[in-house]
């Protein structure tokens, strides 16, 4: 079948004036709405999410006002209950976490972004994302069972001997413990300081470095003279990602933290943090006031989070636009 | 005259240089150490009843964990149902449509919402699904795992169709193409291959999540039917069986634990291949 | 070549003024595909085209030139409107296309009957068959055996069917960059385009490539009508039959080339062509 030059031309020209129905199937308007309703769907789904916790937590609102917050008192069967202990616990397990994790992964992003040659620092780099992405559970069953083990045999014991008369390493150990939940907690959230740190200290120009070492400078003075400082506001944002994730961690923590809500200054002894006792109380959780206190904390813990992902936004925020200006 | 560089400062030098390199070395090996205590612990629990038969009640060893191996199946597919479309879809308004303050606007609360500790939406979707339902579901959790779903999605789709020249863009809409017709038909295909391998990564990040599920899918020792019911899945199993007294269970939560992991890992590695090769990292 | 009659319908244009052009038969209407009267257009506050007016005859090559950001791509751009689909612009003025209003008729028609063929070529990550029928498809035309002839017929006359006829469904991708500009013309032929408008096509390639295309280019003449966009000055001699000279956004002359370049008539015309400023 011959087709003739101007087939397509009449077939296309044919539809010269478009009317209502043609233009719908072309599509414009429709994707663009629903795109549009979905992008603002998001927000009403945060907006829900704000709401659900603050409409849910009105009973222990009414009930204990502000002081649940500074109330150390948690007793299901009484129905009193207090949120210090796990606004404590939730603290010192992140603190110590990143404690630890800090150096580690600053430390370790340094080999990466100024010493490793690219390939290597490459592939290191990858496999320390895919340690990001081992679930919780995972660090949680490695935690009971090889890391509690390990550190009441190996790490305690050096530890009391030397400083046992410290209040914070007062007291028996028996295992599960803020220390034990700290120390899993600084192996997660180490992977996303290195991530960021490492891209940070890459963006920092070759010229500084450059000019450092055309002076004399060795690469570890370049590096903690001139290449540290350039980075450092991202390298605090990074610190205060990973913060964030600390403090929500869930799994883990509760595996190895002993749930025991005592407020206590030894790291040695157990405790709880906000997200554990939800997690372990709260599909058992019965009585209107105890499962709003469970969803009050949770609304604090999402501020909490919120504000560190918001100051550590600003910290990115800002080495990018130094960067851009450099 | 030449000046020597002190020995001092060329120790510091290498021991600095040294110590950042070990501290390395130590990250990395904490993954092949929980790989391999996992492969270790996990494989020699592994057996065919693992996959098929159904957990034991308590007191009896033996059984396996066919139910939630199903469930979190079933689950993860609500999951990427209920997520996925939404953060797709705001992720190419985001690219293709919006304008510079609405789209930081999105942008800021989509970061947000990636920031809540999985816990807290297990909360939320507790109060929305649940309570109104009057019982635990598969479809509880999987509108919470959904939720978590949705920043990534939105992040992975507008970065790869941005990824996207705009000469492509221009080439089709001078054929006569509506804008609509070119994002779907060109541009959207041209991404393909990133937004496969960012969704898979996404799957695997929730496919690990067990914080939201103990209160909203809960659980189940026996299968579940449907979607409106209590269901078993596997991270919930390994906790459940990690904290347990029996050993026997202890080994359970091993082999589960190794099926898990290796699946996560090798979805993230496949997908993160992928993108390696793709054009967005080509233009870089 | 132009007729005397043409020739004075054509003088007119040349303006910077209000001035209508004396279009003194409707047999001289038929042979102007394109009418540009008074086009100003804005990128925000800032004007780039300065009450431009001109002709663009049926079935002739016309060439637009001058140095760079005179405004002569702009003012391609806004032939099939494609300065819509940036933010903030805005074109004043009367553009008749066939006589028809331009700017008042439903945009993807007006791309489909004056197509584009880019600087740089951008042929979509698709095979070369899918690339050249993607404008048929995305018009509705989805019948097979039209849609192989139709692409079968765009390559040929791109003279590019001999180079990729056994590879027809391989990715474009693997085309050299001469090919591949080829390619983007005969996926804009494809839909048959009453206009063609080429901005700097040959820019990005080697003087080989570019003889293809300019060949190319003598061949279709026939079948549409031909805008190109140059800073090759060598380039619109050889190819035009009319060329337009454009300076800071204004239509300085516009003429048969072989005058723009032996005889201008204003003096920048004259500094430009011989070369006296870039």
């Amino acid at each position: 079948m011959a087709t003739s030059p101007s087939y397509i031309a009449e077939t296309l020209g044919r539809r010269t004036s478009r009317g209502f129905f043609a233009r719908l199937r072309g599509g414009d308007e429709i994707a663009y709405l629903v795109t549009l309703a979905c992008a603002v769907s998001i927000l009403l789904i945060v907006g829900l999410i704000v709401f659900e916790l603050w409409f849910h937590s009105r009973a222990t609102f009414t009930a204990f006002g502000f002081r649940f917050l500074t109330s150390s008192k948690w007793d299901p069967n009484a129905d009193k209950y207090g949120a210090l202990p796990f606004i404590y616990g939730t603290c010192l397990t992140s603190f110590l976490g990143m404690l630890l994790a800090v150096p580690l992964g600053v430390a370790a992003s340094i080999f990466l972004a100024e010493m490793a040659p690219p390939k290597l620092s490459n592939f290191l780099t990858f496999l320390i994302e895919l340690l990001a992405a081992v679930p919780s559970v995972i660090y949680g069953l490695i935690g009971i069972f090889v890391l509690v083990p390990a550190i009441k045999t190996y790490l305690v014991p050096p530890l009391k001997s030397a400083f046992g008369y410290l209040p914070i390493f007062e007291g028996t150990f028996y295992g599960l413990s803020f220390l034990s939940a700290g120390i899993v907690l600084s192996v997660m959230i180490v992977p996303f300081i290195i991530s960021v740190s490492r891209e940070v200290l890459m963006a920092v120009p070759t010229e500084q470095r450059e000019a450092a070492l055309a002076l004399g400078a060795t690469k570890w003075e370049t590096t903690w003279d001139i290449v540290l400082p350039n980075a450092a506001t991202g390298i605090f944002g990074s610190i205060f990602l990973a913060l964030a994730r600390a403090l929500g961690e869930t799994m883990a923590v509760t595996m190895v933290v002993g749930n025991s809500p005592k407020i206590s200054a030894s790291l040695l002894s157990p405790g709880y943090s906000i997200a554990a006792v939800i997690a372990n109380e709260f599909a058992e959780a019965n009585g209107n006031l105890y499962i709003s206190s469970l969803i009050f904390m949770a609304l604090v813990l999402f501020g909490l989070t919120i504000v560190i992902n918001a100051l550590a936004r600003i910290f990115i925020m800002t080495t990018q636009q130094k960067g851009s200006q450099a | 005259m030449m000046m020597e560089i002190s020995a001092s400062r060329r120790i510091v030098n290498a021991v600095m240089l040294t110590l950042s390199g070990v501290c390395t070395v130590l990250v990395v090996s904490v993954l092949f150490f929980i790989l391999g205590y996992l492969l270790l612990h996990g494989v020699s629990s592994l057996n065919w009843d693992f996959f098929t038969k159904l957990p034991k009640p308590s007191g009896e060893t033996g059984g396996g964990m066919a139910n939630a191996i199903l469930g979190s199946a079933k689950v993860l597919l609500l999951a990427t149902l209920i997520g996925v479309p939404i953060g797709f879809l705001a992720g190419v308004f985001l690219a293709e449509y919006s304008g510079k303050n609405f789209a930081f606007a999105i942008r800021y609360v989509v970061d947000l919402l990636n920031g809540v500790p999985s816990i807290v939406i297990g909360i939320v979707a507790y109060t929305l699904v649940v309570r109104p339902m009057g019982h635990y579901s598969a479809f509880a959790g999987g509108t919470a795992l959904g939720i978590m779903m949705i920043p990534i999605a939105v992040r992975t789709t507008e970065e790869f169709l941005r990824a996207i020249p705009n000469n492509i863009r221009e080439g089709a809409m001078a054929l006569g193409a509506t804008r609509a017709k070119t994002i779907f038909t060109v541009v959207i295909p041209a991404a393909i291959s990133g937004l496969t391998s960012g969704m898979m990564l996404n799957l695997a990040r929730v496919a690990g999540e067990t914080a939201p599920l103990l209160f909203t899918a809960l659980g189940n020792q026996f299968w579940s039917n449907g979607y409106l019911a209590p269901i078993a899945t596997l991270p919930v199993m390994i906790y459940n069986y990690a904290i347990a007294p029996e050993e026997d269970l202890h080994q359970q939560a091993w082999a589960a634990g190794f099926v898990l992991l290796t699946l996560v890992l090798i979805i993230n590695v496949t997908a993160r291949l992928i993108i390696a090769r793709g054009p967005a990292a080509q233009r870089r | 070549m132009a007729t005397p009659q043409q020739q004075q319908s054509l003088k007119d244009p040349v303006t910077e003024t209000n001035a209508k052009p004396a279009v003194t038969t409707a047999k001289a209407d038929a042979k102007l595909k394109l009418t540009a009267r008074n086009i100003n257009f804005f990128y925000g506050q800032f004007q780039a085209l300065h009450d431009i007016s001109l002709d663009i005859p049926t079935n002739k090559v016309t060439a637009f030139i001058g140095p760079s950001g005179c405004g002569k791509s702009t003012f391609l751009r806004t032939m099939n409107r494609m300065n819509e689909t940036l933010r903030n612009t805005r074109v004043e003025g009367d553009l008749k296309l066939d006589g028809e209003n331009l700017l008042g008729m439903d945009v993807t028609d007006v791309r489909r009957r004056v197509g584009m063929v880019f600087q740089k070529s951008n042929p979509f990550p698709k095979t070369i068959f899918d690339n050249v029928a993607y404008g048929l498809r995305v018009n509705g035309i989805k019948n097979r055996s039209v849609v192989a002839e139709a692409v079968e017929q765009s390559l040929k006359r791109a003279a590019l069917w001999n180079e990729v006829k056994d590879k027809v469904n391989k990715p474009a991708s693997a085309l050299s960059g001469g090919q591949q500009q080829r390619l983007c013309i005969a996926r804009a032929l494809a839909v048959e385009p009453e206009v063609l408008l080429l901005d700097e096509p040959c820019s990005a390639l080697d003087p080989i490539a570019t003889l293809k295309i300019e060949e190319l280019l003598f061949q279709i003449k026939d079948i549409t009508t031909i805008v190109i966009v140059t800073h090759n000055m060598q380039q619109a001699a050889r190819l035009a039959d009319f060329t337009g000279f454009f300076l800071m956004g204004k239509l300085i002359e516009m003429d048969d080339t072989k005058k723009i370049f032996q005889n201008p008539g204003k003096k920048e015309t004259e500094d430009y062509v011989t070369g006296r400023f870039g």
